[in-house]
């Protein structure tokens, strides 16, 4: 069960345990994280899941398919290099103290 | 006591309508109503991962079960709307009691059309697929079969008969129309789709007409087509379409034509009574539609919790579609009726080859459908919104990228 952490811009955070296997998607909603929508629940279709990783845990999230990346080019927020859809993203041990920024528009 | 709002029907629309009516600060009391005996859930994943046995009934769930007291929404499920009177502003449930509500709102959604009873009379192993208890009727059936027939060649039979290949069964899908998906997309879908469902050696029979169900000690054994082939079966999966769930509406005295007639802000023909999501039917262009999609019951589930906090924003959606079939994901936007143009476009040197169809009117693009290429569904989507169209013969030379493309 990793801890993560949403952070928004206006300075607030949420701050969950999260199941392994989870996807982060589903977390942010679970918990109430917004600015996180997860409209299609993980069908890679609204990219409403956008997140910024912190880059010191850029090595463990791994890079976006060629689709999640095509994806990313239609977030409501300009993606950044660091720039993840959340539902790609899978709650796992290594990813445990994982801070993620939620951009706001 | 302060009246409030009452959601009838707790898919994916109604509920968004409660959570965006919190989410805009109304502060009065939310009802929401739903028929299932569950929890309000997700359903694409039902022909496709659920059914796989890949997902759970708790990973289905849209809100964790606490998130309704946390929210003040006052959940009842394993309910029903039974009748309402618009002029009381009051609606009967099925438990015998009734609410009173400032607004209504009828997010009742569709059921899945049944063949007719004189071919099913008396069979098991004929299933629909609309609920997640359908789904999990259809899965225990599978367990035991060898032999799935698909009647419709639509969204669902193609899910299922994709995911129940994938298990090792042996499938045919009878469309009764020149080709699949005939009703939801255009032809080069059609082609590539039957062509990826024949490579897995699923039987694909269109033009093809049922003529009757044949049992054994009451359990569906065989399909008989109406030129006279006869198809082992041991469950049937009817996939024919839906149709809106439109008796409260219509006992209630509103307008209805297949769907809840709504103006664009998402108000029936009634003051304070709303629909949205699959059961709704809208204003679009000079006609009106009806959509079934996740994102229709979202949108216009949020422009209702809109209308009612007094902040009417008209209802003017880019639509978009998907479907999961094998490993390909065909993702669609827009809408192609009255298309003149159609362009197909390679997606070019990619690992697996994608491609897109582009259809245009008047040189304005339309709609996009995108198999396994999701540049292009994310180029045309965004297009769409900023009511911008590229070049059709620049689309048609796969060479020139799509961020490059001049836009009209």
């Amino acid at each position: 069960m990793p801890k993560v952490t949403w952070m928004f811009e206006d300075g607030g955070e949420v701050f969950a345990d999260v199941k392994d296997g989870l996807s982060l998607m589903d977390a942010a909603v679970h918990n109430g994280v917004r600015g996180v929508i997860g409209e299609c629940g993980g069908g890679l279709m609204c990219a409403t899941c956008h997140v910024y990783v912190d880059p010191a845990f850029a090595h463990l999230t791994g890079e976006a398919s060629a689709m999640e990346s095509d994806l990313l080019d239609m977030t409501e927020v300009p993606r950044r290099p660091e720039s993840r859809l959340s539902c790609q993203l899978v709650a796992s041990e290594v990813l445990d103290g994982l801070v993620l920024r939620v951009p706001s528009a | 006591m302060t009246l409030g709002t009452v959601v009838v029907g707790a898919g994916q629309s109604g509920l968004n309508v409660a959570i965006r009516l919190r989410a805009l600060g109304y502060d009065k009391p939310i009802t929401l109503i739903g028929e299932e005996a569950h929890l309000p859930y997700q359903r694409p994943p039902l022909s496709k991962k659920f059914l796989a046995g890949e997902l759970d009934a708790k990973s289905l769930l849209l809100r964790p079960a606490d998130f309704y007291q946390d929210q003040r929404i006052d959940l009842k499920i394993g309910m029903r709307g039974t009748a309402i009177d618009t002029r009381e502003r009051r609606i009967d449930l099925s438990d015998g009691s009734a609410l009173a509500y400032e607004d209504l709102v009828l997010a009742t959604g569709t059921r899945a059309r049944e063949l007719p009873l004189a071919l099913t009379a008396g069979l098991r192993g004929v299933h629909v697929l609309r609920g997640a208890d359908h789904a999990l009727a259809l899965q225990r059936a599978l367990a035991a079969g060898r032999n799935l027939v698909v009647v419709g060649g639509g969204f669902v039979g193609l899910e299922v008969a994709a995911t129940v290949r994938q298990a090792g069964m042996n499938v045919t899908v009878l469309e009764q129309a020149p080709r699949i998906l005939q009703r939801v997309a255009g032809a080069e879908v059609s082609q590539r789709l039957r062509a990826l469902h024949q490579a897995h050696g699923v039987r694909i029979l269109e033009q093809h007409q049922l003529a009757s169900l044949r049992g054994q000690g009451g359990q569906v054994h065989e399909v008989v087509l109406a030129d006279g082939q006869v198809l082992p079966a041991d469950v049937v999966l009817v996939g024919i379409g839906a149709l809106p769930n439109v008796e409260l509406a219509q006992a209630g005295g509103l307008a209805v034509q297949d769907g809840i007639v709504v103006d664009q802000h998402g108000q029936t023909t009634v003051p304070g009574v709303y629909a949205c999501g699959d059961c709704a039917r809208f204003p679009w262009g000079e006609a009106s539609i009806r959509l079934e999609s996740v994102h229709n019951a979202m949108a216009q589930g949020d422009c209702v919790a809109q209308a009612i906090v007094g902040r009417a924003v008209p209802y003017a959606p880019v639509p978009w579609f998907w479907s999961d079939q094998y490993d390909c994901k065909l993702q669609m936007v827009g809408l192609s009726t009255g298309h003149d143009a159609v362009v197909v476009r390679d997606a070019g040197p990619r690992p697996t080859q994608g491609a897109s169809v582009w259809y245009f009117k008047a040189s304005h693009l339309l709609a996009v459908e995108a198999l396994h290429d999701a540049a292009a569904f994310a180029h045309g989507r965004r297009w769409l919104e900023q009511k911008k169209s590229p070049r059709p013969e620049d689309l048609a030379s796969p060479t020139l990228p799509l961020k490059d493309l001049s836009l009209h």
